[in-house]
């Protein structure tokens, strides 16, 4: 560029130049833009060639032009000596480094827990109270939920149903969660969460209606068994579908800010779902939506066979909120009281903020991921029973109870026979209730059925009556 | 080039003409085109309903076929709102938000896009009642979507993608020909109880302008109309390819041949009945639209009418469809079922 520096006006000259010609909003802006090395770095060659010297040499030349200019240059009054520029989206900062932010940060982030390994309360932990009515049900509910899975998975493994998932090694999170949230929060599982209808008052018998799916089922025999919901629990129903359920939840979230209702949307999900373009998708969406929802991830190691490792690259998901715009904390999952406070922090800033929060439950998958899998093919049996007894979840938060004087063996056996009981008679009488009627096959697909519907079922029943043997004997028509 | 002029010419003073019996059609009301019948609609609907919401890109600054105008400003932004550019975010938070009891009414900006939301709107909207044995239901999801040929969309602009929907039990799909019917049928896809696809076609947003009622009312959904009384042929189409179709019928009668058409409006659940009636008075049919011939919802009431009608067909069911490519550019006008390939196919279904 030529500039013909004039006597008493060349600063405001100089000044319109760079504004007009080359877009500089002021001298030192034009100065850092034109400096070609970085300050304050003697060893950095400076180029040799006419046009990187002239530059270095403009540059130093505007930088003392400084900010004292006439009235009719506009300097930007706010640039300090941290450069900074507009784009739409907000002020940035320059920096003339070349530096790539890391893909990683050199610690992990640390995981929030409250009890060791051993059931004992940290020195100085930071935790949210709970009574001795609220830990004992918190307690007996992870019980329950053990045994519930055990006998359900026993029940397939004899053929007396189709298929089972449990929630083994993630009591604490089911439970936990599902105590420090409130009835009316609703709730948007994946399928690895009935610990939360259980805390909500859904019966063993209940449970076991829709494993079978005989007429007392909700779902009125729809579904595979662990495909649960609920409306009176405020639990939609599980599709099995991976990470659907996540935008759904921003969804609902919204709608209850709109209602000004004092409740929030809880989604939960694994670490295989977070892959999943749905969560992203919603991710993004609750944070501009500015939705009160709580993502839950249950982090347990495993996707079916897929280690995280094979999952993503990232440190977890906790890290993954930052992106997005989204508070989160990382968990011990197999803590119930940490799972508990965290659930309970999180609900309140959610809803008093309007605010999403991410979730991260670090635990481990010890079941299989169904009936349908056999893990020893894809990891150790000593890794599984490693997880099942040292880290068990309920033996840590049983031994915070038992030091509280609120638990002990003889409670202990008490609730285990109880509900052993209770769960064998659910399943006792689900498997003998008659299945549902032919015509819920036709029916809420839509409100009402349509005449192709009405003309199928017509059909079908006509065929009924040519070929009976084709058919169950135990769907009444 | 001439074809694409010819289009820009057209009128559209035939849709009011009102062969059916709908009270609404004989109506006088404000002369509006299609954006703005749609537009009057959802100022309606949220006006009607205050926990109704209109999201999707863009829809804030009146949207880009301006279907939204005049919403944000007067419902406000917590109603009326931008989405992040996803689609099958807006989908989801969608069901969510129908899931609470709300009516979401949704944008996707073109047909062409909306893939992205298919495993939502198939794997939840549309099973979300079933699956819940009725506890949970989105019936208050609407999805709108500008569908079909523009003269100039190429592959991703001019897509009808009805077919893939109307595959799915539990979702319907509604398609208006014309202004005065957006508006009606648009009106009933909200207040159904089920969620609804509902695809305008964009080719209408400006160059269809008829009389459109300003009060609040509904066109039933499922059920066919017949707009034109005729008794050698029937032709079934929807959206703007009624346009076209009427423009052959008009041709045929030049020639003798006296046609009747059939609006089918919805596409799922479809008013078998009312086509079936008229074929077994007229003996033949017609099927246009112009999704690709194969696999496209053509083939579903040929099938359907072979099986009721078989014995009073006098020829084969004729389908005059786009073709099985990728939507061209260049090539529109040879892809595009026109007017005289209908006539044609009018013509050799008479004489067969």
């Amino acid at each position: 560029m030529t500039l013909r520096l004039r006597s008493s006006s060349w600063k405001s000259n100089l000044l319109k130049i760079l504004r007009h010609n080359h877009g500089f909003g002021s001298a030192s802006h034009a100065a850092r833009h034109l400096r070609q090395k970085p300050p304050h770095e003697p060893t950095l060659r400076v180029s040799q060639n006419p046009i990187s010297r002239f530059c270095n040499t403009m540059s130093e030349k505007l930088s003392s032009i400084g900010e004292h200019e006439d009235a009719n240059t506009q300097v930007h009054a706010n640039i300090t000596s941290s450069p900074v520029m507009d784009f739409p989206g907000g002020k940035v900062a320059f920096t003339p480094e070349i530096q790539f932010i890391s893909e990683s940060s050199k610690e992990r982030v640390p995981c929030y827990r409250v009890l060791d390994d051993n059931g004992q309360l940290i020195t100085n932990s930071q935790f949210v109270q709970v009574s001795e009515e609220v830990a004992v049900k918190i307690y007996s509910n992870m019980v329950t939920l053990q045994i519930m899975d055990n006998i359900f998975y026993e029940a397939q493994r004899q053929g007396r149903l189709s298929f089972y998932a449990t929630a083994i090694g993630e009591e604490a999170i089911n439970i936990a969660s599902a105590a420090a949230l409130s009835p009316e929060d609703v709730i948007f599982p994946q399928y690895r969460e009935p610990g939360v209808l259980l805390w909500r008052g859904f019966t063993l018998q209940e449970f076991a209606n829709q494993c079978f799916g005989n007429k007392s089922d909700y779902g009125k025999g729809r579904q595979m068994p662990v495909h649960y919901g609920s409306n009176k629990l405020n639990y939609f129903t599980v599709s099995a579908t991976i990470a659907t359920q996540i935008p759904n939840a921003v969804g609902a979230a919204y709608s209850l800010k709109m209602d000004r209702k004092d409740a929030c949307a809880v989604t939960y999900f694994g670490d295989g779902g977070t892959s999943e373009g749905d969560f992203h998708a919603a991710m993004n969406f609750a944070a501009v939506m500015e939705a009160p929802v709580l993502f839950i991830c249950r982090n347990n190691g495993w996707a079916i066979s897929t280690p995280t490792s094979d999952q993503f690259r990232s440190d977890g998901i906790v890290v993954k909120g930052r992106a997005y715009g989204i508070r989160s904390i990382r968990v011990d999952g197999n803590d119930a009281l940490a799972m508990y406070s965290a659930v309970h922090s999180a609900r309140e800033m959610a809803i008093k903020e309007h605010r999403p929060i991410l979730i991260e439950a670090l635990t481990y998958r010890v079941g299989h991921h169904s009936t349908s899998d056999d893990s020893t093919r894809y990891r150790s049996a000593d890794e599984i029973e490693w997880w099942n007894k040292a880290r068990n979840p309920l033996s840590r938060f049983r031994t915070w109870i038992e030091s509280n004087g609120w638990w002990s063996d003889e409670e202990e056996s008490d609730l285990r026979s109880r509900v052993k009981k209770e769960m064998l008679e659910a399943l006792r009488v689900a498997e003998k209730t008659e299945k549902p009627n032919l015509k819920d096959m036709f029916s809420d697909v839509y409100d009402v059925p349509p005449s192709n519907l009405r003309e199928q079922e017509r059909l079908v029943r006509q065929t009924i009556k040519s070929h009976p043997q084709d058919y169950p004997s135990d769907v009444p028509l | 080039m001439a074809a694409l002029l010819g289009r820009s010419c057209r009128r559209f003073g035939f849709l009011s003409s009102g062969h059916g019996a709908r009270s609404v059609s004989t109506e006088t009301g404000k002369s509006l085109n299609l954006y703005s019948a749609i537009n009057q609609a959802l100022h309606i609907a949220l006006d009607s309903d205050p926990r109704s919401y209109v999201f999707g890109e863009d829809v804030g600054f009146g949207g880009v076929f301006r279907c939204t105008t005049g919403l944000a400003e007067r419902f406000g932004k917590n109603r009326v709102f931008n989405t992040p550019l996803c689609e099958q975010g807006i989908v989801g938070f969608g069901i969510g938000l129908a899931a609470m009891g709300n009516r979401a009414i949704v944008e996707i900006q073109f047909a062409d896009y909306i893939y992205p939301a298919f495993d939502q709107i198939v794997n939840e909207a549309a099973k979300f009642r079933y699956r819940s044995g009725n506890q949970f239901n989105c019936g208050g999801l609407t999805i709108r979507a500008p569908y079909g040929a523009v003269g100039h969309g190429g592959h991703y602009h001019s897509q009808s993608p009805e077919a893939f929907f109307c595959h799915v039990p539990g979702i319907k799909v509604v398609i208006p020909r014309s202004p005065r019917e957006a508006k009606g049928l648009l009106l009933s896809s909200i207040r159904d109880p089920n969620p609804v696809v509902f695809f305008e076609p964009k080719w209408l947003y400006r160059q269809a302008v008829e009389e459109v009622p300003e009060h609040d009312y509904m066109i039933p959904l499922s059920e066919a109309e017949v707009i034109r009384e005729g008794n050698d042929i029937t032709l079934v189409g929807w959206g703007a390819q009624l346009t076209i179709m009427e423009q052959a019928c008009l041709d045929a009668e030049k020639e003798g041949i006296s046609c009747e058409l059939i609006d089918l409006k919805t596409l799922l659940p479809w008013d078998k009945e009312t086509v079936e009636a008229s074929v077994k008075k007229t003996g033949r049919l017609l099927i246009s639209h112009e999704a690709p011939i194969t696999g496209g919802f053509g083939a579903e009431i040929s099938a359907t009418i072979l099986e009721r009608c078989f014995l009073k067909l006098e020829a084969p069911v004729s389908r005059v469809c786009g073709l099985d490519t990728p939507f061209p550019l260049v090539f529109e006008p040879f892809y595009m079922p026109t007017k005289n390939k209908i006539l044609d196919a009018i013509k050799s279904t008479v004489n067969y």
